[in-house]
């Protein structure tokens, strides 16, 4: 047993948090905040040249590790700086799907993923599939040269900086089906394919995505035809692993935050954090972080395991660090008092996006479910 | 003991009813159950038509102006009114300084500032809260130093709730540095077109502009704006705040938070059936609504005693915090239910007269910012914490 990093984690770990303290300053995210975007193009190249981009990849695939802890590694120190840019999207989860299913074609995108120099969205969910995964209504029809695809994607994060979205769609099989589910990469200009963006709470953009007899070579296909579910199932594993990890980054700078808060401010003449009543609640704070933390240890050990493995951890980190979020956004608020709802005070932006995790692959109520039928039942 | 209410008070129940039904604009109550931010203008009209029933200040006595209802009587009013989505009375005028000129004001004061407030001449915003002085209110530092006819006032106030729109502040200043902190503070009345005052927003979490900072540089005020004695506001200040939990549980606003969230768990899916009908995240809507049922007895009992003549003391901190941990498990929950589309930042789709066409339906466009403005609930008006302090003194007596 041995929780210590490798000597390569570390320095990828020392570097990271020294390159994010310097370049992610509040004015910076502000800034990428404001902008059309959603993300500075010198810090994604910055990442890129320090090989973070490359850490969520394996060395198969062109990258330099890309196992579990790497990416807990990574999207911590992310979560730690209250960093917006969409590693999620392009990374873990568009590049994850290319490099699982891509033939040596369509892989050639990777290296420039890797050198931060292309960007990916991938449209799966739907306006009433909620958080199941197999639900996909998107309909793809096999014609003389390719597919027609028509339906609509919800909440697409990165879709508007993307070039290339990889859309799910059912070539065949009953809406709630795994199998019959099949992938495409589609250029973001496409005709009958229509964007609608905005920003979401806590930074970054998303966008509905309509298809309207969208036409397709045979070549878009990414993997077999009605056998992705796997491979969404596998990236939706490291994606829910990355914004876990990312959760547990926030919830230590709120914890930080907060704590410097109850020793510098003042009521009734003395530091608030003199109070018993808060000093215990802030206690239970960090113990709830501390299984958060072991939760996402879990997870990055067993991400890459056999499904059914998998799914049990992917569903017990996840509904943990959902929990554990919102104890953390509501003390850390509520500890703080007004300043505490203010934009301007970091505390809100971090607090926002802690907030909005659990509304991504999956809350903690779904994942609730998922593990009484997996673990429990 | 008898749970229903007397002949009497259903005729009252009826009477506000069908007032409701009459006089309530729907475009009012539209902007509501979308989760809109009211104008100033909203606002003022819906006063208008509450002052022209003669029911826009229903706990000022008659000789003022107001309906003299007693408790039983607000309690239903209030009630009818958040069931019925109408939009709040601003309570600053009514509900806080009315009762303190009404109790210590100059007769001058009552007979100008009052009919004002009723006919909605001013805004009044409340000038307590200091950047230092926020749940310790009595270290307030705002100074009002006399100079012949006038106080010359110098300091900060902070989150002044609706500032922007208000032509008038009622200020906690500091006349004294004598003696304990709460001796030397007086209540004053400050006109915000005065020069040296500076109004500037605050954003809040949920990206509106609902609170402020006042910057008061060498503010002349005459010394007739002095309300009752000099060194003695913190008295008016403690009365102030009582009225202030008038409807402090918040029942009504739980209950159409609820109805509101049983809607939208109706129409959202969840694995191909109703959210609703989702065993887990039914128990949840299940606990906090029967919490609520005992909350709103627990009102109630504060409530009759209060009609009895009986002032509310710790009874009211235990509505505050049982209230707002309520509301907040309610604006949770909303947030839950609209899953994904709790995402969109939609703070264009709720300005009011906002066309933009939600992302979502249009019923997940103010979860989230909900959620996040209601995290005031258990911070203004006296934190939780301090309604735990103030429940462990004067019950437990420890």
């Amino acid at each position: 047993m041995n929780f210590d990093l490798t000597d390569e984690r570390q320095m990828l770990q020392d570097g990271l948090r020294r390159y994010l303290a310097d370049a992610y300053t509040a004015e910076a995210r502000k800034k990428i905040e404001d902008d059309e975007a959603a993300f500075s193009p010198d810090i994604w190249t910055g990442l890129a040249e320090m090989g973070v981009i490359g850490a969520l990849f394996r060395e198969d695939d062109g990258g330099f590790a890309g196992e579990g802890f790497d990416i807990a590694l990574v999207f911590e120190e992310l979560g730690r700086i209250g960093a917006v840019d969409p590693l999620i999207d392009t990374a873990v989860l568009g590049g994850g799907l290319i490099a699982v299913l891509g033939t040596d074609a369509q892989k050639n995108v990777i290296e420039t993923v890797i050198a931060g120099g292309a960007h990916l969205a991938v449209a799966h969910g739907e306006p009433s599939s909620r958080f199941d995964l197999p639900r996909v209504e998107t309909t793809a029809t096999k014609g003389a040269d390719g597919y027609t695809l028509n339906g609509r994607k919800a909440v697409v994060v990165n879709a508007q900086s993307a070039e290339n979205l990889i859309v799910s769609a059912r070539t065949s099989g009953d809406i709630a089906d795994t199998d019959g589910i099949s992938l495409f990469i589609i250029p973001a200009d496409t005709d009958g394919m229509t964007l609608r963006s905005y920003s979401i709470v806590g930074g970054g953009h998303a966008a509905e995505v309509t298809l309207s007899d969208v036409s397709v070579p045979n070549e878009a296909m990414l993997g077999a035809e009605g056998a992705a579910y796997d491979a969404i199932s596998a990236m939706n594993a490291r994606a829910t692993l990355a914004i876990c990890a990312e959760a547990l980054g926030l919830m230590e700078s709120i914890k930080t935050l907060t704590n410097d808060y109850l020793k510098t401010r003042k009521q009734f003449g003395v530091p608030i954090g003199k109070f018993q009543a808060l000093q215990h609640r802030l206690a239970d704070v960090l113990i709830e972080i501390e299984q958060a933390r072991s939760a996402v240890i879990n997870l990055a050990g067993h991400v890459d395991a056999e499904p059914s493995v998998r799914d049990v951890h992917v569903s017990a980190t996840k509904n943990l660090i959902g929990l554990a979020a919102r104890l953390v956004v509501e003390e850390g608020i509520q500890m703080h008092g007004g300043i505490g709802m203010t934009n301007e005070y970091e505390l809100g932006h971090l607090a926002k996006r802690l907030t909005m995790i659990d509304h991504r692959f999956g809350d903690a109520d779904y994942h609730m479910e998922q593990f009484i039928k997996l673990a429990v039942a | 003991m008898d749970l229903n209410y007397t002949e009497a008070e259903i005729a009252f129940r009826d009477e506000v009813r069908a007032f409701i039904k009459a006089k309530l604009p729907d475009h009012l109550v539209d902007q509501s159950k979308l989760g809109k931010s009211l104008t100033k203008a909203d606002y003022e009209e819906w006063h208008a038509i509450l002052n022209a029933q003669g029911w826009l200040a229903p706990n000022w006595p008659k000789e003022f102006g107001g309906a003299a209802w007693n408790a039983v009587e607000r309690h239903i009013f209030e009630d009818e009114m958040t069931k019925a989505n109408a939009p709040r009375v601003v309570p600053f005028g009514l509900s806080m300084l009315g009762p303190v000129l009404q109790a210590f004001g100059s007769k001058e004061q009552q007979d100008y500032y009052l009919p004002r407030i009723l006919n909605g001449d001013d805004w009044w915003c409340q000038g307590y809260s200091e950047p230092g002085a926020g749940s310790d209110l009595a270290s307030v530092r705002t100074s009002a130093v006399r100079d012949g006819d006038h106080y010359i006032v110098n300091g900060q106030k902070t989150w002044t709730t609706l500032g922007q729109y208000a032509n008038k502040i009622f200020c906690l200043v500091r006349t004294s540095k004598e003696g304990k902190p709460q001796q030397g503070i007086s209540f004053l009345l400050i006109d915000m077109d005065t020069p040296g005052i500076e109004v500037r927003p605050i954003v809040l979490i949920d990206g509106t502009p609902e609170v402020n900072e006042v910057f008061f540089d060498n503010v002349k005020v005459p010394v007739e704006n002095l309300v009752g004695k000099e060194n003695k506001g913190w008295t008016y200040a403690k009365y102030l705040l009582t009225h202030e939990r008038t409807n402090i549980a918040g029942v009504g606003f739980a209950n159409a938070g609820l109805q509101n969230l049983k809607r939208i768990a109706r129409l959202e899916q969840s694995g191909g059936r109703p959210l609703i009908e989702n065993p887990h995240f039914a128990a949840r809507i299940a606990r906090v609504e029967m919490d609520l049922m005992a909350m709103s007895t627990t009102n109630l009992r504060v409530v009759s005693q209060a009609a009895a003549g009986q002032a509310p003391g710790a009874e009211s901190s235990m509505l505050k915090i049982k209230g707002t941990i309520i509301r907040q498990e309610i604006n949770a929950l909303t947030r839950n239910a609209v899953g994904p589309y709790a995402m969109p930042f939609a703070s264009e789709a709720l300005d009011e007269g906002s066309n933009e066409e939600p992302v979502g339906p249009d019923y997940a466009a103010p979860a989230t910012a909900q959620y996040l403005n209601n995290r005031k609930l258990s911070i203004f008006g006296g934190s939780n914490e301090i309604q735990r302090g103030i429940i462990t003194k004067a019950i437990l007596e420890l």
